[in-house]
């Protein structure tokens, strides 16, 4: 990616400055001074209004909290211990398993996929890719007006198949009660597959063409160079898509909203939580079940940071 | 890419069209049914195109979300444009400027990125109560703006870390400072790099629902994803209606988004999400 | 070069400018346009019975009877999830009588629509305005426990008896009305309507495609006849049942649970007197889970909203067992083919819903909210609204000219029938149990497991403390 940056701006122009007296080093480490002085108020903010937060959910989690009168004291890991205990927590975590799996399988291997067949040099890629990424630009809640009416049993999807002929199908799509995650996994896909595809593009775009060539030179075939060499250099993106992927799962709210289903068919963490503090008035498991989202970032963001971390030298 | 021309365009163009179809399928949904006057609404036809245009869904469902467009617009364009600086100042200064810590102050500010909003509701009305910030405009802008410093600082650091350090160098020796070293040098190629973290701000802040919804303290100020909800979860609103709100909540970001989509690519192969 | 610097001088300013600019629109309050509406003529007050003047003082503001007569000012904020066509013009009937009393008073109506359940979105806001201590002058809130155990537990509450005595509501309503209102001892809420939730809705013209010309009286008959309707594929049952915790269930098994415990049983429910796992409770599990065999097909993923469009349609179900504000719905619609009776075993009952309107503590127009509440609970008040919004009076002095047949009939009833309080919307439980209800009836809907259905009610009724 690098090698593209410095090539893009390899013509500007170097800009020109007034002629000044050079001036003495210590002026530098004001400078650096400077620089912290700006960063603080963005620091503080983040102190204050993510972690903060995040210790004041935490700590919330271990009182008695769970009426609309409020009440601070401690219960240890009893909150945690009801929590993993309930029937409702089970349906959440397997949704989010098999929620996570497909949306991330979706986003991924399409958007890889349709990346792949925009980077052929045809014409009207542009047209193509922005139709594909359109999506991203609407609102969970929108996205989930809209297909909420495709969902619908007797229409919808089912009845536009049965008008096309192709196939009499009665599926309950995200009224399913078992399933019915899966059909939410598909609208969100269909929202976030144009990012991830636009990612992968950028990342197919930073491949040289010498390496393709050396390939060809090597007698590779189109599928045994994706497969040997673009698929593993692209191992980033793929890395990024993951984690964004699965944050996105962790996080899902405005879409169980709009499509909820039977009983606990669709539930999820988010929601799952919003409704314990707001509908329930339990506001210590709200904040168990919000703690767990955090912890649950965590694990799949560690990783991710740690990479960061090594990449951050350069 | 002269390897790949041994496979036909034909199957490309085929696969590209029914992606499309199927990326475009929502739309054109909303916007039959919005365009149907309500006697049309029949979950048999739903597919059939509405016989002529008929803007009685689309009048009335501005006529419940106007106020509301209006206070998304009072809040989406402030908080994305200052936002958007912010992150690009604290872009730079983690990128250009290295002192003791800034990597692992850098890492803490990504968690941020990852909270769920739901946990923080509570404390969040409690300290903006504390600063009379809660209920008005001005808070939820802040908010947005302190929730969007994790990612607007990672996309700008990405772009950043990409300008060469001579670069940065030769302006020091030159006698710029830090300021001056921030717009000569940086603001001006910044351009594609705005383009991507405006239009991810523009489209986060506008899309929001859940903070939108409890920071304000009134339903008059809500935001139009909020009204959009209501609407579809309300009793007696009509389906052309709610897919007509719908149609007017997309219509801005989509709008933004054609125009900085450019913008948006550019900053992509740039560099600015580096993976 | 130089240009160029400029012109991101030039962006930097436009971007300041802008933030600016914005900031400052921020300021000017933005104000929902009014839809149009009609306007009551204002009548003079009547004089509700014998008043005690003494007590004017306790709730009059601090300066005394005579600041009563003042001119009230300032802002007053209600809340409200009245947002539907009938309902919004009710609302402002109300206003409109304020107005006219006080006209110097800038109402402010703060309705949000939907959400989770009804009025869901609106509930969260009010959570966290009242936790926050930053209550608004008024809110829409259910008589009973939903107003008890939300917010008088939390002790941010007024209680209202000397509103009460003062507008000699205490001869007015109904004794039933006041004691679900009540909380040790004091009124809490002025209900401003009465609805009925034991309604069943039919279709003759449907019910003649079976040669059945009346609606069935007991559980029993309503299976027969839905055999019947279910060997012409005619769905006997409207349900709604769409999310997770939907709530058409559960009016309807409340209205079950009414019939097979008899009100004296019913009501021990909520005080711990009849368990949960009692087998009434099983029984009348059983009839709701059979009923959805005769239900329309897509009960699942037909919400509450959209199951009066499937109820006027064609090939639509032939009867709905929901409240009366589906007589207003239904009018909106334009639709004339059904009629009523009441719910099947509920003959004699009237289960009762409300809404109403408190005084949160620290209310920030403390006398117009009491302004306010004085017009809800008045005579006049309530002729104008009720009607309107396709609900009764709460009062039992009512102008019966103003309101429909329906309406008329519904007031008999609830003069001479026993009054039992319903789940579903408020006045006999907890908003807690009511959403965990809801939950383990959704469950019902997609799971068909009455054991497990049961189970999951007498957890929640052990959470919410109305069970040992």
């Amino acid at each position: 990616m690098e090698k593209i940056a410095s090539r893009e701006r390899g013509g500007a122009a170097a800009p020109s400055l007034p002629v000044v007296a050079p001036r003495r080093r210590s002026w530098l480490r004001g400078d650096h001074l400077v620089a912290v002085l700006m960063l603080l108020p963005s620091i503080v903010a983040v102190a204050v209004f993510i972690y903060g937060f995040i210790i004041w959910t935490g700590y919330v989690s271990t009182v008695k909290w769970n009426t609309v009168v409020e009440d601070y004291s401690p219960v240890g890991l009893k909150n945690w211990i009801d929590l993993i205990r309930m029937d409702r927590f089970h349906w959440d975590m397997r949704n989010l398993l098999l929620y996570a799996a497909a949306f991330m399988s979706q986003c991924i291997i399409i958007g890889f996929f349709i990346a792949f067949l925009l980077d052929q040099r045809i014409k009207g890629e542009a047209f193509f890719r922005t139709i594909v990424v359109f999506p991203f630009a609407v609102s969970g809640v929108v996205t989930g007006v809209a297909w909420r009416w495709l969902m619908q049993p007797t229409t919808g999807i089912n009845l536009l198949l049965r008008n096309l002929g192709i196939v009499d199908t009665r599926f309950a799509w995200n009224a399913d009660p078992k399933l019915g995650i899966l059909a939410i996994s598909i609208a969100a896909a269909w929202q976030f597959t144009g990012y991830v595809m636009s990612l992968y593009l950028a990342g197919l775009r930073g491949i040289s063409d010498e390496v393709r060539e050396a390939a060809r030179v090597d007698g590779a075939g189109t599928f045994a160079l994706y497969r040997h060499i673009i698929i593993p250099l692209l191992m980033p993106v793929t890395f990024t898509a993951i984690v964004l992927t699965g944050m996105g799962s962790i996080r899902t709210f405005d879409l169980v909203v709009v499509l909820q289903g039977p009983a606990f068919s669709t539930d999820m963490l988010a929601f799952h939580m919003y409704q314990a503090t707001f509908g329930l008035y339990r506001f210590s498991l709200g904040a168990t079940i919000g703690f767990f989202m955090i912890l649950l970032s965590a694990l799949l963001v560690g990783p991710y940071l740690r990479s960061m971390g090594g990449s951050l030298e350069t | 890419m002269r390897l790949e021309r041994r496979l036909s365009r034909a199957p490309i163009y085929l696969a590209l069209v029914a992606f499309s179809v199927f990326y475009l399928l929502p739309f054109y949904v909303m916007i039959i049914t919005g365009l149907k006057p309500y006697e049309d609404l029949n979950v048999t036809r739903m597919w059939e195109l509405p016989r002529g245009i008929h803007l009685e869904g689309l009048a009335e469902g501005w006529r419940w979300v106007a106020p509301n467009f209006r206070n998304s617009a009072m809040i989406t364009i402030p908080a994305a444009l200052l936002s958007s600086v912010l992150g690009s100042m604290n872009g730079y200064i983690f990128a250009k400027w290295r002192f003791p810590r800034s990597n692992l102050i850098f890492i803490l500010f990504l968690v941020g990125m990852f909270l769920p909003y739901q946990g923080i509701l509570i404390p969040l009305v409690r300290t903006l109560q504390l600063f009379h910030l809660y209920g008005s405009p001005i808070g939820l802008i802040l908010v947005h703006c302190i929730f969007g410093i994790p990612i607007t600082a990672l996309l700008f650091r990405g772009y950043y870390v990409g300008i060469p350090n001579e670069l940065v160098d030769a302006a020091k020796i030159d006698g710029c400072g830090f300021f001056g070293i921030y717009r000569r040098i940086l603001l001006p190629i910044s351009m594609p790099a705005f383009g991507v973290v405006l239009l991810w701000q523009f489209t986060s802040i506008w899309n929001d629902y859940l903070i939108g919804l409890v920071v304000l303290s009134s339903p008059r100020l809500a935001p139009i994803n909020v009204a959009v909800q209501n609407i579809a979860g309300s009793w007696s609103v009509e389906w052309n209606v709610q897919m007509s709100a719908a149609l007017i909540a997309a219509a801005p970001t989509i709008v933004v988004y054609l125009a900085l989509g450019k913008l948006f690519m550019r900053g992509l192969l740039a560099g600015a999400l580096k993976g | 070069m130089a240009r160029r610097a400029l012109n991101r001088r030039a962006f930097l300013q436009l971007v300041g400018a802008g933030a600016g600019a914005a900031m400052l629109a921020a300021c000017v309050p933005v104000t929902t346009p009014a839809p149009a509406e009609p306007t009551q003529p204002p009548e003079e007050l009547p004089e509700a019975g014998a008043t005690p003047t003494m007590a004017e003082v306790a709730v009059a503001t601090p300066a005394g009877a005579a600041a009563e007569a003042a001119e009230l000012t300032g802002e007053l904020e209600i809340f409200s999830w009245w947002t539907s066509g009938g309902e919004v013009e009710a609302l402002q009937a109300l206003y409109d009588i304020l107005a006219a009393q006080h006209p110097a008073i800038t109402i402010n109506n703060a309705a949000l629509a939907g959400g989770q359940g009804q009025g869901g979105n609106m509930k969260a806001l009010l959570e966290t305005r009242m936790l926050g201590g930053q209550p608004p002058d008024s809110f829409q809130v259910h008589l009973g426990r939903e107003l008890i155990d939300g917010h008088v537990i939390a002790g941010r509450m007024e209680p209202l008896d000397e509103l009460y005595a003062s507008e000699g509501w205490t001869e007015v309503f109904q004794p039933d009305v006041i004691e679900i209102a009540s909380y040790e001892g004091h009124p809490w809420s002025v209900p401003v309507n009465i609805h009925r939730s034991n309604c069943l809705w039919y279709r003759p013209s449907r019910l003649e495609t079976v040669g059945v010309t009346e609606p069935p009286a007991t559980w029993d008959e309503f299976f027969e006849v839905a055999q019947k309707l279910k060997e012409k594929d005619i769905p006997a049952m409207a349900i709604g049942e769409q999310g997770g915790a939907g709530g058409f269930s559960g009016h309807i098994l409340e209205n079950i649970l009414v019939s097979v415990l008899e009100p004296e049983a019913y009501r021990g429910l909520f005080d711990g007197t009849t368990p949960w796992d009692h087998e009434g409770v099983t029984k009348s599990l059983e009839i709701m889970n059979q009923i959805y065999d005769y239900a329309n097909p897509d009960f699942p993923s037909t919400s509450w909203g959209d199951i009066n469009d499937r109820f006027v349609a064609d090939d639509g179900p032939a009867m709905m067992l929901m409240g009366d504000w589906t007589r207003g719905v239904l009018q909106s619609k334009g639709f004339a083919d059904y009629h009523w009776t009441v719910a099947p075993g509920t003959q004699g009952l009237f289960m009762v819903l409300s809404d109403s309107f408190g005084l949160p503590k620290n209310a920030p127009h403390r006398d117009n909210a009491i302004a306010f509440l004085k017009v809800c609970g008045s005579r006049e008040g309530q002729d104008a609204f009720n009607p309107i919004k396709v609900s009764i009076s709460a009062r039992t002095d009512a102008d019966r000219t103003k309101y429909d047949e329906y309406l008329q009939e519904a007031m008999d009833d609830f003069a001479n029938n026993e009054g039992v309080p319903s789940i579903q919307h408020g006045a006999a439980v907890k908003q807690s149990f009511l959403l965990d209800y809801d939950i383990a009836l959704a469950d019902l809907a997609a799971n068909r497991d009455v054991e497990k259905c049961r189970g999951m009610l007498v957890e929640a009724a052990k959470v919410a403390e109305i069970m040992k």
